[in-house]
């Protein structure tokens, strides 16, 4: 709605695809706050604020609906900011649990050592088992 | 500073004697103005301090609605500008206590706007985004599904979780490879290229990774090649996004020696 009227001379090429989406305000916004000179003016705006605000929009978007419009998003799959290993961190957490949990709704023989072992250095691996058969049973 | 309003600065160019923007109005619906020094031109606006002061814009600057308004409005000002004359847009909420400040700017900092003057003039920012499928990348994971002594259900999942674990990094590898290609091919036709963090594929509701948020610097001349070089890879597969042209954002460092 405040996009600039683009004069004839500047028009998309009809090439590209059909021509040219409006900017969306993601594209504006890493342009206006990441990209362009940046000068310390005489209002202080914290820089290290401004950069954090990535992150921040972030918390502020997840709330708003018209996020998708928006696409702000940039942030999500920067392994900078998401870390990736955090990722197979909780992937093999959840793995783990994964493997507890059919390991005790089946009272599966240890087919699985490696992992059963793990367990059973925890709480011998016997009694549990005929405990859980009685439960099953 | 007691004044109760601030200069606001958007976007600066050479003082080619044009006449001041007419019409033309920036944040808070404010009319710009220019400001000349040094041949240099500086296109402003007055705003109240009591929203563009510190404390105000560390609290506005989070809210969305502002932002969005703002960044708009800045950005109206920086394009209005840069289609006309080659400009340098300055970031977001630079803002000064008055126009003298702004005046010794250009004075100050004259030769290093200049260089950047001259490092945009008859160039254009091309932005380019590449999307891929994860899906299609990843190679099929049942060639690692035979063999293997356990054979346990608990195992068969644990297979199948690194499985997919296995060719989601490739597939992640595969479109960085991807990537690459395609911002170097771009930046071989362009006199610059940057690659800008991604933006993220779940919030612009598309289940695609975005592999490639590139900004390309290019001269008027081989814009058409451009254009042709973005057509020629999207023939290669992967959805290929051309927005522009823009101010020279991504271009516009000052204290840049060279090329980027």
């Amino acid at each position: 709605m405040m996009e600039p009227a683009r004069p004839a001379g500047r028009a998309y090429p009809s090439s590209s695809g059909g021509g040219r989406e409006p900017a969306n305000l993601g594209d504006i916004l890493e342009r206006v706050l990441d990209r362009g000179v940046i000068i310390a003016g005489d209002i202080r705006v914290n820089l290290l604020d401004i950069e954090l605000l990535t992150i921040k929009l972030r918390l502020v978007v997840a709330s708003v609906d018209t996020a998708k419009e928006m696409g702000i998003d940039w942030w999500e799959h920067d392994p900078w900011l998401t870390g990736k290993d955090r990722g197979l961190e909780e992937e093999n957490r959840r793995l783990r649990r994964r493997l507890e949990a059919l390991e005790e709704g089946r009272s599966a023989p240890p087919a699985i050592e490696g992992h059963v072992e793990e367990d059973e250095d925890v709480e011998p691996a016997p009694r549990r088992r005929a405990g859980r058969r009685r439960d099953d049973g | 500073m007691t004044a109760d309003a601030g200069t606001y600065l958007y976007v600066v160019a050479r003082d080619s004697g044009a006449p001041s923007p007419e019409g033309l109005s920036g944040v808070a619906g404010a009319p710009v103005r220019a400001i000349t020094r040094s041949g240099l031109v500086a296109y402003v606006s007055t705003v109240p301090l009591a929203e563009f002061g510190e404390e105000p814009l560390q609290r506005s600057m989070e809210d969305l609605d502002w932002l969005d308004a703002t960044a708009r409005a800045h950005h109206h000002v920086v394009e209005a500008v840069a289609v006309a004359v080659p400009a340098v847009p300055v970031r977001l909420v630079t803002v000064y206590s008055g126009d003298e400040q702004v005046s010794g700017l250009l004075e100050e900092r004259h030769d290093d706007f200049c260089q950047a003057l001259d490092r945009i003039t008859g160039r254009q920012e091309w932005g380019v985004k590449v999307y891929a499928d994860p899906a299609e990348q990843a190679e099929p994971a049942a060639a690692q599904e035979s063999g293997g002594a356990a054979t346990g259900p608990g195992a068969a999942y644990l297979r199948k979780r690194q499985a997919g674990l296995r060719s989601r990094e490739e597939a992640w590898r595969r479109a960085s490879a991807r990537a690459e290609r395609v911002h170097d091919r771009l930046a071989s036709v362009a006199v610059a290229g940057r690659r800008h963090r991604a933006q993220d594929p779940q919030l612009s509701g598309r289940k695609e990774w975005m592999i490639l948020n590139g900004a390309y610097l290019v001269d008027e001349e081989r814009r058409a090649e451009f254009v042709r070089t973005v057509d020629e890879l999207r023939g290669e597969g992967g959805e290929l996004e051309l927005t522009g042209p823009w101010a020279p954002y991504s271009f516009a460092a000052l204290d840049e020696g060279g090329e980027p």
